[in-house]
């Protein structure tokens, strides 16, 4: 997360909105609409955390690559969003990833949630992909620029992160028993924290059209998580949810752990790059 | 706290070697990438997948990631046919000495125009 991004490997960025050029620009959000892309950020920032700790781990080494893949995709959604959030606090993207405090991060109960094994990741990342679809593909539509540009990027990269997922989960579910097994108990583990990403909170209220109102998106993704678990002949987990709050900066007991390992080195050298 | 790290999840441990070993290799597929200049497919390296489906999305992610392609092929190693490396005498090395097969051994004729 540095302005170091220009890479001797990259051959042509095209015209994706990058992080470097909303820093620049003169658009500042109102404090709402920065609140806002917050939690959007934190959310992808998180999810990404997570998922690094996938690498050298995963079943496959083109399983380890295509996490990873993923990982970028959604640190560079995050740094879209924070840089932007930051504009109207005069912070940048690195002040509000590494020098928060875990009641200050706005992300959703479900992104912090254990890897577990790889058919409960899968199941985190089939839930969070199909909401983030349902989202940006609103998103696009904000009255913010700013915000409709950075779904716009996001939707696309999100939309493979969809079709990933989805055959992981037909192909643990329709695979062994034991991967059967596993994608039951990864599903069961994760619906808990489904409910949260569509309840409102107060906030929206007041972003009004910059941003989409997340009670909206359940039906979509009711119908589309039907879809793939019916191709897979598995049930919806009927399970209660748990209490949210994220977006309220009330985190479960695994964000301290993640944001501590997330935050020291920048903590220990500020201003450090490499 | 196993394993060092606090963002995985403790009671998730990576498969052991004796699990690997015992467990059926995913089969090798060959990837060709065409790239948005190019006019054909471009052989650019292999990976392992356990389908079809999975190669192509495997290629995607191991062989696109620089913006290389805009087009991929994927063909199980096993359906490729390949001359053989001990024949490359008899196979190979008649053309070497025809030059006349290639048009610059032919010298222009008189009169002829817009050669």
């Amino acid at each position: 997360m540095s302005e170091a991004n220009a890479s001797a490997t990259r051959i042509t960025p095209g015209n994706a909105l990058r992080p470097e050029d909303i820093a620049l620009q003169d658009a500042k959000p109102a404090d709402a609409v920065a609140r806002y892309a917050l939690g959007l950020g934190d959310d992808a920032l998180i999810l990404a955390q997570r998922l690094g700790w996938w690498i050298s781990r995963a079943p496959e080494l083109e399983e380890d690559v295509a996490l990873a893949n993923i990982a970028l995709d959604e640190i560079g959604h995050a740094r879209s969003f924070l840089t932007y959030a930051g504009r109207a606090w005069d912070k940048t993207e690195d002040d509000l990833a590494y020098f928060r405090r875990e009641p200050e991060f706005r992300s959703v109960h479900l992104v912090e949630q254990p890897n577990g094994d790889f058919a409960r990741t899968i199941a985190r990342q089939f839930v969070v992909a199909l909401y983030q679809w349902e989202l940006y593909s609103r998103l696009v539509h904000s009255s913010d620029p700013t915000l409709a540009a950075i779904a716009a990027k996001a939707v696309k990269e999100v939309d493979y992160h969809r079709d990933h997922a989805t055959q992981w989960v037909l192909r643990l579910a329709l695979g062994t028993e034991e991967s059967r097994r596993r994608m039951i108990a990864g599903l069961r583990l994760t619906w808990p924290y489904v409910e949260e990403l569509f309840t409102d909170y107060p906030l929206i209220d007041e972003v009004g059209d910059a941003g989409v109102r997340p009670s909206e998106l359940r039906e979509s993704f009711d119908s589309a998580v039907r879809t793939v678990l019916t191709e897979a002949e598995l049930e919806v987990p009927a399970v209660p949810g748990a209490v949210g709050g994220g977006r309220l900066g009330r985190h479960s007991e695994h964000l301290g752990y993640l944001l501590a390992e997330m935050q020291v080195l920048a903590r220990e050298h500020p201003g450090a790059s490499w | 706290m196993t394993g060092g790290s606090t963002t995985g999840d403790d009671g998730a441990t990576a498969p052991s070697s004796g699990l690997h070993e015992e467990r059926a290799a995913w089969p090798l597929w060959e990837v060709f990438v065409r790239s948005s200049r190019g006019l054909s497919h471009v052989h650019a390296g292999s990976l392992h997948a356990p389908d079809a489906e999975m190669a192509v999305r495997n290629a995607r992610d191991l062989y696109t990631r620089r913006n290389e392609g805009v087009s991929l092929w994927v063909v199980p190693a096993s359906a490729i046919i390949t001359s053989d490396p001990d024949a490359k005498d008899a196979f190979f090395e008649s053309p070497q000495g025809k030059d006349y097969r290639h048009a610059t051994y032919y010298t222009k004729s008189e009169g002829v125009k817009h050669l």
